[in-house]
């Protein structure tokens, strides 16, 4: 696969920051890479080409004059299209925001953390593929067609933020921003090889992110290296008064975590995360990872999570429900597509039915029935009391050990199509994911190597950390990146 | 894996009707053609009775979880700030019409 010619995230801003390459040069090795790669990857649905060149430009013109340009100085990033940019179209991978059309909608602001990037002197390089409203686990949903995995283009790289696991994984940036609603960054971390962190619920500013699922929504970034995500982590953390879930709590220093080990850390193995029947080309490399963390000084414990198995069929209730109140808003009135109507109802009728793709009609559909007179405490309070068990698990759990490390995802990447007539199959690849979002805690994915046959692909460890428990999570991800490298070399 | 399909209840083989998946899409005003109705009726039976296996669990004196207890998120200053511009958020709209957003009459008179 290609690499990125400046280093990781860290050692481009560095470069540029020094003078040793311009952001401009940096900036066209970013389009170039995605001119090159994009028509057969389908990473990028829109690149910001001029633009972002300009942006390079101020930068370099702000270095000779002497100026500190910020920890991510000329570090081009992808941006998952359910982020609100200024001045580039913002569609969800969806007809009912004009999606594939002349006149896809174009916000009149920044999301919070891409103004963060910006000001940390990031260059935003264009906007990712991804599942129509981030609802799906294949990038394959949304209406410009699937993004494709770098190593074998008949699979898929996951989803729904594949667009921005690609985009790094195909060396078109050193990182990206995804959201992560139920493993929607971790997973395409996982199939892709890169690493992708969803953070605590409300570490991560959500103004300016299209909401799916309100209560489980995160933004989170997709880099080459733990310290390169560490960083992008650093530069978009923290309080901001435009989101009122935000939490006003310190941000940790993750690149420091990332060299600290983790001598001494108790890494909690759920037993339900490993099945019987967990594919070997799984479970191995994942073995391998948590071998290699305990041979670093961290002690590995047995532990239960028993709630596990109903967190597919409580999450397949609570984000559907709001997403079906969140996705009231596109109604053919103040934005994006509209089919002419009669009247109010018929005009609305038609624009979701046209507007909204199979998978979101699905959900919508979903969510209303469980919502709905006499359904709402069979279905949604119910779903949200086993919330509260699962929450539990972990709350006892994170007594006992300092992290949980487990697989990403059941499998490695599948082939696109396979699922997408299941939908039931294609929701229980999230198995392993939902838990830690339904639980409101901070979780990453690290590449634990490659298995299976002749093409290996990637496989992701996932580890869980408690709210806020970052820093802990950059510990052992770096600890198991180092054991790799030092494999490798 | 950890699923536990076959704890879904055998009754609940049809859970949903036709009629019913069809007041469900007019609250949700998506204006769905036949078709589409029956595949639908199947796929929301299918996943309802997945969903379903939660009847198993007891939540006997259990809070539900309706939002994320996270203590420390903090209320904003009720102050005034600026909003969007006006044409530029119109200019975005697929009719806007006199400083508004165009729709069909819904007054009768």
């Amino acid at each position: 696969m290609a690499t990125w010619p400046f280093g990781g995230v860290v050692e481009t801003a560095e470069r540029v920051g020094r003078g040793e390459v311009s952001a401009e040069e940096v900036a066209r090795a970013s389009l170039s890479a995605i001119e090159a790669e994009n028509g057969e990857l389908g990473a990028y649905v829109a690149v910001a080409g001029e633009a972002m060149l300009r942006e390079a430009r101020e930068l370099d013109r702000r270095r000779a004059r002497g100026e500190a340009l910020g920890p991510l100085a000329g570090v081009p990033v992808g941006i998952k299209d359910a982020l609100c940019t200024r001045g580039l179209p913002t569609t969800c991978a969806s007809r009912v925001l004009g999606a594939g059309t002349a006149r896809p909608w174009s916000p009149p602001y920044d999301a919070t953390v891409v103004a963060r990037l910006r000001a940390a002197g990031a260059l935003v390089a264009g906007k990712c593929n991804m599942d129509e409203f981030a609802m799906g686990s294949s990038t394959e949903t949304g209406a410009y067609g699937p993004a494709r995995h770098p190593l074998d283009r008949a699979r898929t790289a996951g989803g729904s933020s594949g667009g921005s696991a690609v985009s790094v994984a195909a060396a078109m940036t050193p990182a990206a921003l995804g959201s992560d609603t139920g493993g929607s960054i971790r997973q395409p971390a996982s199939f892709t090889g890169v690493v992708g962190v969803k953070p605590t619920y409300g570490r991560v500013s959500r103004y300016g992110l299209v909401a799916f699922a309100s209560s489980l929504d995160q933004v989170g970034p997709f880099a080459s290296d733990v310290r390169g995500a560490a960083r992008v982590l650093g530069a978009i953390a923290g309080h901001d008064a435009l989101d009122s879930t935000s939490l006003d709590a310190p941000v940790d220093d993750y690149e420091a975590a990332c060299g600290r080990g983790v001598e001494g850390l108790r890494v909690g193995v759920p037993e339900e995360y490993f099945p019987a029947e967990l594919a070997a080309e799984v479970a191995g490399p994942v073995r391998a990872a948590l071998a290699s963390l305990e041979r670093a000084g961290a002690r590995l414990c047995p532990i239960k999570l028993p709630f596990t198995r109903h967190a597919v069929a409580a999450y397949y209730i609570i984000a559907p429900a709001e997403a079906s109140s969140n996705l009231a808003r596109f109604d053919g009135v103040r934005y994006g597509l509209r089919e002419p109507g009669r009247d109010l109802a018929s005009l609305y009728g038609a624009t979701r039915a046209r507007g909204f793709g199979l998978e979101v009609r699905r959900r919508i559909m979903i969510g209303t029935y469980a919502l709905s007179a006499g359904y709402y405490d069979a279905y949604y309070l119910k779903a949200q009391k086993v919330r509260t068990l699962i929450r539990r698990d972990f709350e006892a759990a994170f007594r006992e050990v300092d992290l949980i490390a487990a697989p990403t995802a059941p499998t490695v990447a599948f082939r696109l199509g396979e699922k997408l007539d299941d939908p039931l199959t294609m929701y229980l690849n999230d198995v392993f994911t939902l838990p830690a979002s339904l639980a409101g805690i901070a979780a990453l994915s690290v590449p634990a190597g490659r298995a299976g046959g002749e093409a290996p692909l990637p496989v992701g460890l996932q580890l869980m950390a408690p709210p806020l428990g970052e820093a802990t999570l950059f510990r052992a991800a770096g600890a198991c990146e180092a054991a790799a490298r030092a494999v490798a070399s | 894996m950890t699923h536990a399909s076959e704890t879904a209840p055998a009754s609940a083989a049809a859970p949903l009707t036709r009629d019913e998946v069809a007041h469900v899409a007019r609250l949700a005003r998506l204006g769905l053609d036949d078709d589409e109705l029956g595949r639908l009726t199947a796929e929301l039976g299918m996943i309802l009775s997945y969903v379903r296996q939660l009847d198993e669990v007891d939540t006997e004196g259990v809070e539900p979880t309706t939002s994320l207890f996270v203590p420390g998120a903090p209320l904003r200053e009720d102050g005034a700030r600026a909003g969007l511009d006006r044409d530029e958020v119109l200019g975005q709209a697929p009719r806007p019409l006199e400083g508004g957003f165009g729709v069909p009459g819904f007054v009768e008179g």
